[in-house]
């Protein structure tokens, strides 16, 4: 490292008394979607020029379930060559004995972001991961479309259904074949476990396991949802659907093939893109609420951390990165040019993100009624109880048995799964 | 040069005596054979028995060290209920498991009888002169090149509900009514995946069917011409018995690989239980559950169907083989 980029680096960062004496050489991994990576890239290059250390990217694939088994794999086997994990939020249990407490590191600036997030990161006691952002889905509709048939945005999902089929007709009748309802994530991986506990819960099913650690998920109100679900696939939604992951999705809703789609809030900024043939063409508004006594609209918290190998060869180097990643300077860019929710509170007042993303400040609440998936109450067990779920939504949807029928086996499986506790 | 060894060894067992020389030379071929030998054991023996060792464990991944034996708990274990009824637990009464294995099983049978079949079709044509034969063979290899990543990838996007070009053609062309998901309904993915395994591995079957073909000496069939025997009956009674070892040789390696198939799967489908093999469902209680143990007791099942089923057609192969001599 040259004197040159020592003094630049002393410049520019505050973070730098902590020893920047020598550049490392970091790796991150990302799953982004969309243009994230070319996001990340633009972010770390700041890094990089700030502190003179290099971090590479490793790409993975976009969905959670894949990148989930290969770094419990590579953490397993004691893997140095990545420093800096990005983990989703539901992995914090399941991994922490493999990450770096970030308590003292990031003592701070911990208070900035909403304490319910900090401590979904914590297991005994240990903050696991900083959080670069959180998430909690929309329902994206066409206003166009909507307007054209003097339709209103739906409140609950019975509406949904009717309103999608009737514009759907229309606009199949009207020479436009392609068009279609509704599109979801339905495929067979953690994002069902998502979309279907909104489903669940918005019609007072239940959290699936609940935070006491009950198994809820065998109930009327949740079959009724799951059965609606299951209506409609193949009527306003297509086939295809049940192999559907987000970016599926969004292909057919950003051609301008569908009206209405549920995703998370990251789809906001892509379908406004330049190139989108729905550019100006949408809005967003909560999911619809189920039906029922404890009916309300339900969205399911996501979001992701940044979390610290503690087998990295340079832990300081990384925490560095992982603090960087997580400040409110990166969440702004991110909220900016990603439309990915902030998780420090402040940036919810910004007058920037307001203008550019409106999305953002509106969505502040819904992400803090946001629900949580059972990954608390179910520890190590969570991916094998999403798996048992989503197996059980996918063979629904897929016709395969009503929901009664598949969310009772479901009930054993988990019974089974927990054994005396979880 | 293991050819040569091997011939050598066998020429020097037929005489009871052995010269010194001919042990100097057996001595230099295991020698020979050591490295090799060596890199077996290494790659492919230790792991299998770490793996057949951890199915007898409670094993779990991110603390391998503090395995305790249990014996064969992951396989079957039962508890007697208050009430005096027994409950089995374990691999062997898992229905999802053996869900799996049926799937992986008709998976390998299907993919492996077609492409026996439309291998030895493409053999056939291409054992016969004619000109660009040498590019034809050539292009015909292009689905075994490429990495079965890349196109499962491919007809991934390829069988696409929306924007596929199969779906296009068969709209245009009016041979569907509406466009299908192939890979995502319960009813076509197995079809699916059906398709893109024989699609990339008839290649592979071909050309070691084609080796065998070139082998049979050309005078027979001038042989039968003079004799006016017909075609086809040339080839059920000359090109098939001929070409039969060689033909048993390309479906055993393609049944070992069909049974462990994964990637195609893994990667084309839902893992919903319409497609999960027994090699998915193992990674999947291996890494993503907290469940190495009983991922091991699935490796260690999977090897032991495909031994079995291989010492099966073995020995139902050598009946057949040998049943004119007995």
């Amino acid at each position: 490292m040259t004197l040159n980029k020592m003094l630049v680096a002393m410049l520019t960062s505050v973070t730098l008394v902590a020893g920047a004496a020598q550049a490392a050489e970091l790796s991150i991994v990302s799953g982004d979607t969309g243009n994230g990576l070319e996001f990340l890239r633009g972010q770390l290059d700041k890094f990089e020029a700030s502190t003179g250390h290099k971090v590479t990217i490793v790409p993975m694939p976009s969905s959670t379930t894949d990148q989930f088994g290969q770094y419990k794999l590579w953490l397993a086997a004691g893997n140095t060559d990545i420093d800096v994990y990005q983990t989703d939020v539901i992995w914090a249990p399941q991994l922490a004995d493999q990450f770096l407490d970030l308590t003292d590191a990031a003592k701070d600036v911990v208070g900035q972001h909403f304490p319910s997030i900090i401590e979904s990161q914590t297991v005994n006691g240990k903050l696991v991961a900083l959080p670069a952002f959180t998430d909690a889905p929309a329902l994206y509709y066409r206003k166009d479309l909507l307007e054209k048939y003097g339709k209103s945005v739906p409140k609950t999902w019975t509406e949904l259904t009717a309103t999608a089929k009737e514009v759907m007709d229309a606009e199949r009748a009207a020479g436009n074949a392609e068009m279609w309802g509704f599109v979801f994530q339905g495929n067979a991986y953690e994002g069902l476990t998502c979309d279907a506990l909104e489903w669940v819960k918005s019609y007072g099913g239940g959290q699936i396991v609940e935070a006491d650690g009950s198994i809820s998920i065998n109930n009327p109100q949740a079959a009724k949802a799951i059965d609606l679900a299951a209506s409609w696939i193949g009527t306003i939604s297509p086939q295809g659907n049940l192999a559907y992951m987000e970016e599926e999705s969004r292909g057919v809703w950003q051609l301008g093939n569908a009206v209405f789609h549920r995703n998370w809030p990251y789809a906001y900024s892509l379908g406004n893109g330049a190139d989108s043939p729905i550019a100006g063409k949408f809005d967003v508004a909560p999911l619809p609420a189920g039906e029922g006594p404890d009916a309300r609209s339900a969205a399911t918290l996501g979001g992701w951390n940044v979390a610290v190998s503690k087998y990295s060869p340079d832990p300081e180097a990384a925490i560095q990165l992982a603090l960087y990643l997580s400040s409110a300077e990166v969440q702004k860019e991110r909220a900016l040019n990603q439309s990915n929710l902030p998780t420090i509170q402040s940036l919810y007042d910004d007058a920037d993100i307001a203008a550019k993303q409106p999305i953002i400040p509106s969505w502040k609440e819904i992400f803090q009624n946001a629900v949580p998936r059972p990954s608390a109450p179910t520890q190590v067990k969570y991916n094998e109880v999403s798996s048992l779920f989503w197996s059980a939504v996918h063979a629904t949807l897929s016709g395969n048995g009503t929901a009664a029928q598949n969310l009772e086996g479901l009930e054993a499986d988990l019974t089974d799964l927990k054994g005396s506790a979880w | 040069m293991t050819t040569e060894t091997l011939a050598s060894s066998t020429r020097v067992a037929a005489p009871k005596v052995k010269s010194e020389l001919m042990q100097q030379r057996i001595r230099a071929a295991r020698l020979f054979l050591i490295p090799m030998l060596v890199a077996l054991a290494v790659v492919a023996g230790w792991p299998l028995l770490r793996s057949i060792y951890f199915s007898f464990t409670d094993a779990s991944l991110s603390n391998l060290e503090a395995a305790q034996w249990v014996g064969f708990g992951n396989y079957l274990r039962w508890t007697v209920m208050e009430s005096g009824a027994v409950r089995y637990r374990g691999l062997l009464v898992d229905p999802a498991w053996w869900n799996a294995v049926w799937n992986t099983v008709r998976f390998a049978f299907i993919s492996v009888a077609f492409e026996a079949v439309l291998g030895m079709v493409v053999a056939l044509v291409l054992n016969a002169e004619f000109k660009g034969r040498g590019i034809v063979r050539a292009a015909i290899l292009i689905p075994w090149a490429i990495p079965t990543i890349v196109s499962a990838r491919m007809w991934s996007w390829m069988l696409n509900d929306q924007f596929g070009i199969l779906n296009d053609l068969g709209m245009r062309l009016g041979l569907l009514s509406q466009k299908v998901a192939w890979t995502a309904t319960a009813d076509t993915a197995m079809t699916a995946v059906l398709i893109v395994d024989i699609w990339k591995t008839t290649p592979f079957m071909a050309l070691l069917i084609l080796a065998g073909l070139q082998m049979i000496p050309k005078d027979i069939y001038e042989a039968a011409e003079i004799d006016g025997v017909h075609p086809v009956k040339q080839f059920f009674k000359i090109t098939l018995p001929l070409v039969r070892p060689a033909l048993m040789v390309a479906i055993i390696f393609r049944l070992l690989d069909a049974l462990r198939i994964f990637d195609l799967i893994y990667v084309l489908t839902p893992n919903s239980s319409a497609t999960k093999t027994m090699s998915v469902m193992a990674r999947e209680n291996l890494f993503d559950f907290d469940k190495f143990a009983y991922g091991s007791a699935m490796s260690t099942m999977l090897f032991t169907i495909i031994a079995v089923l291989t010492i099966v057609y073995i020995w139902l192969g050598q009946v057949r083989f040998d049943g004119g001599d007995r």
